[in-house]
């Protein structure tokens, strides 16, 4: 019986590892951290991860490391009793997909590898609009450590995706780690396997899966991405320095981070029984994970990040899209120097609340973008009609519609520096308010230190203490977001609450913070033209759950109502900002 | 971590340095150990496999992949000529004839009996590598390419856009501060350094054929102008621009570092290699600045430290203060809580002006002199 747990997340900056115990129940001991060391000069993992397994033990005095060798199992309070770890250091998994059609089983190849873990640095498809040497060049120029070939359904031609496989032929990308032929998964036309191998057989190490649309109505994603959780094993991970002795030494298989985060996310989408959305904000990249109606996507917006990648968000948001969010006058030219010295000098962080509010502006595009990004790939399959299985066979109603509707999301977990780090716990609310315009009813929390990779691999081998962790030690609860969706005139009244604690009746325009600690039955009675999920006028009862912050009531619309005069919407954005009870230049409290 | 600042780029007048210089595939190099290199000799060449070209013969000549085989007029490994007829095929009792030409010179790599298509491969092209600095090959990478080393000053730059150029250092300005203004034939092949440099005086210096620019502060929409784009992503070097950029200290109104100019100074009028290409991620690559040179420059044992300490000389890399110098007076054990709200691990410096101000941790640079 296990009484003692570690759990590491190699990271592509910072290795974090964490000490869970077994104490009346699971819970979370202490947490240590150090530079990880996948890159010169010292090109072994090792040394970051026994760096923060030696703070760990410094925190905690236990010892779990004799030597370089880790004490397992536990006894007479030392050592662990498992040892689990997670890894994105040294770029993460980086995959090339392929497809027939862009938007079916490209779009599938696309959602196996992300929904593994990957990133994917391109996909290629046959109407994807390039000349076929624009194609072999930019397969060379990308150094992918997986393929993965799909196309075709089963029975059907097979000369689309033998085409493909020719292409990639000519192109004979090299690896991005070490000199072994690069793994092709093949998941397509099972007619075509024989030819695909003989084509690509010479020059890369080609694994069969099965088809991951075999039918054009049904999606199967699971071998493949069992395929590629394998291969991310036995190929990249030994391939990365470092990783052999890391895989020795854990008593269960390594995870990609991005792939433990998924599982904890879906564990978490089963225990509520509802949609879940969770986001992950980081220097370079923005995580989105989500669960709705039972049904898992992973996507990565590979440069929507707070620091290396934060111009990036410029370019793509635009910078009026940035100063819609920021409460006072600022300059275009002042936006875009100050992000760019935030992006040649990523590790500084916000002194002043001019330069803070900046930042948390940009933060809510990129959370705006990578949202966008998820839902145009986590939606049903194409002019198809619907077949419903479980697990990861997946298919939809008519087809090409986003799955995911913010109007139906049961809560949503924010992490990354920005969310997590927010000098006040408003903010946090606030930038996801503002990002995401969840409707309805929506609970919000922050995972406060990163611990859903730790969780996620725990989760694969013991559920339930990864579970009580996780409500224990990891997530922050933010309280219940009331967002009536539509729109009425401002200053009307948009809402009436009722509950033990509280009645009264909230004017469109308004966000209005009802203090909460624990959870309290509601009755919510919405205006006439605004919904809470019932329908319009609709009364709704419901037990709420508070937080840190509380009940959250935001009558500002939805979609929000931002005024387009730039003085106007200053003054929309400091009344929010005051109701919240946030500083603002100029007056701080 | 105990280490939350950023270690300060490099910027000294003497240095052993050595730049690998490796091919981006197996090849040939083309010197020797000993050999004396100067910047644009080249050291090693290896060959491209040319790209493939896919021509869809089947379709174009109207018959099914499997039947192609009775068409084709040039066989796999077979060389071709453009616009040599590759496969040819008659319809209507031999009224009209279809012929399908190769759209490059190269080499049948595949025909399929599957898709109807025929790869044909480009002739592979030389690719060579230079040595960049002027300096000695130390060791010879077998197939792959060589080291040189130089000795000479070094100093790495915050920002840069365009890849290695060279050519003679030449300060155009009196004072850190001062923008570059007034370019003239004189700085032809140049690489010239100034405090600052607009938009009308950057088309200037591309107009008379400088060579890299080398400034303290620059406006990110000059910068934008001068690409034609925005940056998005910190990766830089591979722009297709006429002269390489080299900003030393960020973006906005900020002159160069004293010691930078004065070092620059010294070694106005030697020939330099400069790479504009940056890399901020993990692996960061900073943009360099390598001037070659002999002079007698006694080097202080390198005492220094990395860690913060107090007495320390930082340089304040973010608002309200960015730029500023100072020193450090106290390293405060306890977090303290910002304007922002922010509880962070701060220093107490005095800027050189005699002003004392708390700054995060995090935005401090270490001066090392």
């Amino acid at each position: 019986m296990a009484e003692a747990i570690l759990a590491v997340d190699c990271g592509s900056t910072t290795t974090k590892a964490i000490l869970f115990n077994k104490n009346g129940g699971w819970h979370l001991v202490a947490r240590g951290e150090a530079p990880t060391t996948v890159e010169a000069p010292f090109d072994n993992v090792m040394i970051g991860l026994f760096n923060a397994v030696r703070e760990l033990e410094e925190l905690t005095g236990r010892g779990i490391l004799e030597g370089e060798r880790f004490i397992i199992p536990s006894l007479n309070g030392k050592g662990v009793d498992l040892f689990l770890a997670t890894s994105s250091a040294g770029g993460g998994l980086q995959m090339l997909v392929m497809g027939v059609v862009k938007t079916m089983t490209a779009e599938s190849a696309q959602r196996a590898a992300l929904g593994a873990g990957a990133i994917v640095v391109d996909c290629i498809a046959l109407d994807d609009g390039r000349e076929d040497f624009q194609r072999i060049q930019r397969i060379r120029d990308i150094r992918p450590d997986i393929i993965l070939l799909a196309g075709g359904t089963d029975g059907g031609t097979i000369t689309h995706v033998v085409q493909l496989a020719e292409i990639l032929s000519a192109a004979e990308p090299r690896a991005r780690l070490g000199n072994l032929p690069i793994p092709v998964i093949y998941a397509g036309n099972k007619d075509a396997r024989e030819e695909v191998k003989r084509i690509l057989g010479e020059k890369f190490s080609v694994i069969i899966t099965e088809n991951i649309r075999p039918r054009l109505e049904v999606e199967n994603l699971g071998p493949a991405r069992e395929a590629i959780h394998e291969l991310f094993l036995q190929h990249v991970m030994r391939q990365a320095p470092g990783y052999n002795l890391l895989m020795e030494a854990t008593t269960h298989p390594i995870m990609s981070t991005p792939n433990a985060v998924g599982e904890m996310v879906q564990l978490l989408g089963r225990e509520i029984n509802g949609n879940v959305l969770a986001v992950d904000i980081g220097g370079a990249t923005t995580d989105v994970f989500s669960v709705f109606s039972g049904i898992y996507n992973r996507t990565v917006s590979a440069n929507l990040g707070m620091s290396y990648s934060i111009c990036n968000v410029m370019v793509e948001a635009t910078i009026p899209n940035i100063q819609r969010w920021i409460p006072f006058d600022v300059s275009p030219e002042e936006i875009r120097n100050s992000l760019r010295n935030k992006m040649i000098r990523p590790t500084t962080i916000p002194q002043t609340l001019r330069d803070l509010y900046i930042e948390q502006a940009v933060a809510r595009e990129a959370l705006r973008l990578a949202l966008e990004h998820h839902k145009s790939l986590a939606r049903s399959l194409v002019g198809v009609q619907r077949e419903r299985t479980v697990g990861d066979l997946f298919s939809q109603t008519t087809g090409g519609e986003t799955i995911i509707n913010m109007n139906k999301v049961e809560m949503i977990i924010g992490s990354g520096g920005v969310l997590s780090h927010a000098p006040h716990r408003a903010q946090a609310a606030l930038m996801m308010m503002d990002a995401f315009q969840a409707g309805g009813i929506t609970f919000l929390a922050v995972d406060s230190i990163f611990m859903m990779p730790h969780l996620g691999v725990l989760s694969s081998v013991m559920p339930e203490a990864a579970e009580e962790i996780f409500w224990r030690d990891c997530v922050v609860p933010l309280g219940s977001l009331v967002a009536p969706i539509g729109a009425i005139r401002e200053g009307e009244p948009a809402i009436h609450l009722k509950s033990r604690n509280y009645d009264l009746e909230i004017n469109f325009g308004e966000v209005r913070i009802l203090p909460l600690p624990d959870e309290e039955e509601f009755s919510l009675k919405p205006a006439k033209g605004l919904d809470l999920g019932e329908g319009k006028g609709k009364e709704v009862v419901r037990r709420l759950k508070g937080g840190l912050l509380g009940i959250i009531v935001d009558c500002r619309g939805r979609p929000l109502q931002i005024p387009q005069q730039d003085d106007k919407r200053r003054e929309w954005l400091r009344a929010t900002y005051k109701a919240l009870s946030l500083p603002l230049p100029g007056e701080e409290r | 971590m105990s280490q939350a600042y950023t270690p300060g780029l490099t910027i000294t007048p003497f240095a052993v340095l050595r730049k690998t210089r490796k091919l981006p595939l197996k090849g040939e190099v083309l010197v020797e150990v000993g050999q004396i290199v100067e910047p644009q000799t080249l050291v090693a060449r290896a060959y491209l496999p040319g790209i493939v070209h896919i021509v869809k013969a089947g379709e174009i000549l109207g018959v099914a992949g499997e039947d192609l085989e009775k068409h084709i007029l040039k066989r796999e490994g077979e060389k071709v000529e453009k616009d040599e007829v590759i496969a040819t095929a008659t319809s209507f009792f031999g009224l009209s004839k279809r012929t399908v030409r190769s759209p490059i010179r190269g080499t049948i790599e595949s025909i399929s009996p599957i898709t109807g298509n025929i790869s044909i491969r480009e002739e592979p092209k030389p690719i060579y590598i230079s040595a960049y600095i002027k300096g000695k090959v130390v060791e010879i990478l077998p197939a792959e390419g060589v080291v040189v080393e130089a000795r000479g000053a070094f100093l790495q730059g915050i920002f840069g856009v365009g890849g290695e150029r060279w050519g003679h250092l030449k300060v155009v300005v009196d004072s850190p501060e001062e923008p570059i203004k007034d370019i003239n034939g004189d700085m032809k092949d140049c690489i010239i350094v100034g405090g600052s440099i607009d938009g009308e005086n950057l088309r200037k210096a591309i107009d008379i054929g400088v060579k890299g620019v080398v400034v303290g502060g620059i406006y990110d929409e000059v910068l934008r102008d001068f690409l034609g784009y925005d940056i998005g992503v910190a990766i830089t070097g591979q722009e297709d621009i006429p002269l390489t950029l080299i900003i030393m200290e960020g973006f906005g109104t900020l002159p160069l570092a004293r010691r930078t100019f004065e070092l620059l100074r010294r070694f106005n009028g030697f020939f330099a290699s400069i790479n504009g290409a940056t890399q901020i991620r993990a692996g960061v690559i900073r943009p360099e600045i390598i001037i070659p040179h002999n002079e007698p420059i006694q080097v202080q044992s390198e005492s220094f430290t990395n860690q913060l300490v107090v007495g320390a000389k930082v340089r304040v890399i973010r608002e309200p203060y960015f730029g500023r110098l100072g020193e450090v007076l106290s390293l405060p054990p306890e977090p303290q809580i910002l304007e922002t709200g922010a509880k962070v691990r701060v220093a107490e410096v005095r800027l050189e002006e005699g002003v004392k101000v708390v700054i995060p941790r995090a935005n401090l640079e270490i001066i090392i002199d």
